[in-house]
């Protein structure tokens, strides 16, 4: 069984890699869902997942799916519970930004480019919340990572955030290579249990797949040890500045020529109001077309569409009429206030330069 | 002058988010440096890395070391190392100090086209980013130079606070790669979309710049005080040595008369010594902090004052 993982790993070719499947974080299936296949042998298993479609496959369920019955199970169960943090690694826009910028401002030759990763651990989750890029030289038979470096910049940047460690470390490119388990080795030495991040610039599938992998050993005990990279799920988290952020920068990427100005005043409340606007005319179109018998009609839609129209609260008109004038008068009063101040400054000037 | 058109947005904007978050929640003013090139008439900030926080038991810490090692460590992976401003969170808006007069002085007097960008989170939580770029106009760039902060040197560089600092206009640009990133973020993201913008709450927000105006208005008002003291002193003491002057003078055609030697004229300025002139920086820059609340206040109940209206018209269908 073991040696099953071994043949998939570093064959590659036949079999097609099922650790590439897309990590979708929507899909928090529990773990106890997965059909039992104690079972059914590792080899017919690994056939079974990769015929059937792929969607969400997790570190967890290849835990689950894949336990050997003979008393190497046992071996092979605290080996992988022991080498895989709890399967989420939250992950800051900050750092793919980042990576994206360095991989932009490599140096020429290279094909991609490594780098350390920052931030926090927790009991479940690692959150990664910075990175730095360090320089190395890749060549066929040889990889070369300035290690001095490295420790400079960590140290430079714990005198800022004295919270964050090295938690790992990325790499840009579609695949993990040989030169990826040397590097691993080394950041092994720095933090335990590195996290390693690939993140494809290359855009070769088409979508910039991002990917979190942890190490674990493998191979009969005794003689060769391999190494094999069990994938994690990657989650985005922002803090809600980031949001508000994030979403600005969405706004650049449907221009043109990409730039944007930063709007003010009236006119954001005018932009959300239209993007609120824009949702109510989608619901609307669907729910025409639920009267209209094209679509047939989800109940739990209709709650949620129940829920929002009662939100509205229900209030005498006279009272919602009280309240909101004594709104508009404070905002008024305030503003005429601000407008006064202003005036009285720039008075008290003039009288000054007189 | 130019407007900032700024090649990898995200990772600055992103960076300094994410700094003030992680570092500045105990109202401390959280700053960095930019890093970035001057292209024609536009300044292109790419980069930025934080400062660490004064702690008292940091006072060996050297300030210019670090920045020195950061800079050359960023010059190794080919990110642009020319220092070109700086940036400081604010909390409401509070900003104009002497303290950001004097770092951004220092800071134009280098590099000519530097900035200081001024993040404000709270605004920004409420729903749309605050980020404006700020410089230091020519006017007071002079005066700055000469250290002459009397009435009279003001009076002459004709300065008044809203010729303090000029805002520089913000373009977001981002590379096409990161543009991808962003469509893949979208994808993959399951943090629904925020809307605190439409958020009807002001009575904190307002009652908080209130307090703050109404602190500034104190200061100012002292200051006025002291500038009339001041000049009530310099008319009292001119009228003093009006009189004494008459005094000898008349002293002076008596003994003539009498004939005896006029008494000689003294020195009348060393008598009495003019009153120290109060500075005016202080209350040039009192004026401008007032002035930038009572734009934000008037910006934020402007915004309100819509919001107020739409649930006007929503409540109407009831």
């Amino acid at each position: 069984m073991l040696t099953a993982f071994v043949g998939a790993h570093v064959s590659g070719g036949g079999l097609e890699k099922w650790w590439q499947q897309d990590d979708n974080p929507a899909a928090e299936r529990a773990p106890s869902s997965a059909p039992p296949m104690d079972s059914v042998r590792c080899a017919a298993t690994e056939r079974r997942m990769l015929s059937s479609p792929p969607f969400g496959l997790r570190a967890s369920r290849w835990r689950y799916t894949c336990q050997p019955k003979t008393a190497a199970r046992r071996h092979s169960l605290s080996l992988s519970k022991m080498s895989v943090y709890g399967p989420v690694v939250k992950i800051h826009p900050v750092v793919l930004a980042s990576i994206c910028d360095s991989y932009e401002r490599r140096n020429e030759g290279a094909s991609r480019v490594i780098g350390t990763l920052l931030g926090t651990i927790d009991k479940h989750s690692i959150e990664v919340t910075n990175c730095f890029s360090v320089p190395h030289n890749e060549s066929e038979d040889e990889v070369a990572v300035d290690m001095e470096f490295a420790k400079n910049m960590y140290d430079l940047h714990k005198r800022v955030s004295p919270t964050e460690v090295i938690i790992g470390w990325y790499a840009t490119g579609f695949d993990i290579t040989e030169h990826s388990v040397l590097i691993h080795e080394y950041y092994s030495r720095e933090a335990t249990n590195p996290i390693h991040l690939t993140m494809d610039t290359a855009l070769q599938s088409g979508k910039m797949s991002i990917r979190a992998y942890v190490s674990a050993q493998m191979g009969v005990p005794g003689k060769t040890v391999g190494v094999m990279f069990t994938p994690l799920t990657v989650k985005y988290v922002y803090y809600d500045t980031e949001r508000i952020g994030v979403d600005l920068l969405q706004r650049t990427r449907v221009l043109p020529n990409r730039t944007k100005g930063l709007t003010s005043d009236l006119s954001q409340v005018g932009g959300s109001a239209a993007r609120v606007q824009d949702m109510l005319t989608t619901m609307l179109a669907y729910i025409d077309d639920v009267l209209s018998g094209k679509v047939a009609a989800d109940n739990s839609v209709g709650r949620f569409l129940m829920d929002l129209v009662n939100k509205v609260p229900t209030i005498s008109a006279e009272d919602f009429e009280n309240m909101l004038n004594s709104n508009i008068n404070d905002l008024l009063m305030v503003t005429y206030l601000s407008n006064l101040t202003q005036a009285q400054i720039a008075l008290n000037e003039k009288l000054v330069l007189l | 002058w130019p407007d900032l058109k700024d090649g990898t947005w995200s990772v600055v904007l992103l960076k300094i988010i994410k700094h003030y978050q992680e570092e500045g929640q105990g109202s401390e003013v959280v700053q960095g440096v930019l890093l970035g090139l001057v292209v024609e008439d536009r300044l292109e900030i790419t980069n930025c890395f934080p400062f660490p926080q004064h702690t008292e038991d940091d006072a060996d810490f050297d300030e210019v070391q670090y920045q020195m090692e950061m800079m050359r460590s960023l010059r190794h992976v080919n990110i642009d190392h020319l220092h070109v401003g700086w940036y400081q969170s604010t909390y409401y808006g509070s900003f104009v100090s002497r303290a950001l007069l004097d770092s951004q002085f220092s800071y134009q007097h280098a590099i000519e086209e530097s900035v200081v960008l001024i993040y404000d989170p709270i605004k920004t939580a409420q729903g749309s980013l605050s980020l404006k770029a700020y410089r230091l106009t020519p006017k007071l760039m002079e005066i700055c130079k000469e250290k002459d902060f009397t009435p009279e040197g003001l009076k002459k560089a004709n300065i008044g606070f809203e010729h303090m600092f000029e805002e520089v206009p913000i373009l977001i640009k981002n590379s096409h790669l990161i543009n991808a990133l962003m469509w893949d973020l979208e994808d993959k993201s399951t943090v629904a979309d925020k809307h605190e913008l439409l958020n009807l709450s002001s009575s904190n927000h307002l009652e908080k710049s209130l307090q703050l105006l109404m602190d500034r208005v104190d200061d100012m008002s002292q200051d006025i005080v002291k500038y009339n003291t001041y000049s009530r002193n310099q008319s009292k003491q001119q009228q003093q040595k009006h009189q004494y002057v008459q005094r000898r003078q008349q002293e002076n055609t008596q003994r003539q008369s009498r004939g005896e030697p006029p008494l000689p004229e003294e020195d009348t300025s060393k008598m009495f010594k003019p009153p120290q002139p109060p500075p005016r920086m202080d209350t040039l820059l009192i004026a401008g902090q007032i002035n930038n609340y009572c734009q934000n206040v008037k910006e934020f109940t402007s915004q309100n004052l819509g919001k107020l209206f739409m649930a006007e018209a929503l409540q109407g269908h009831n």
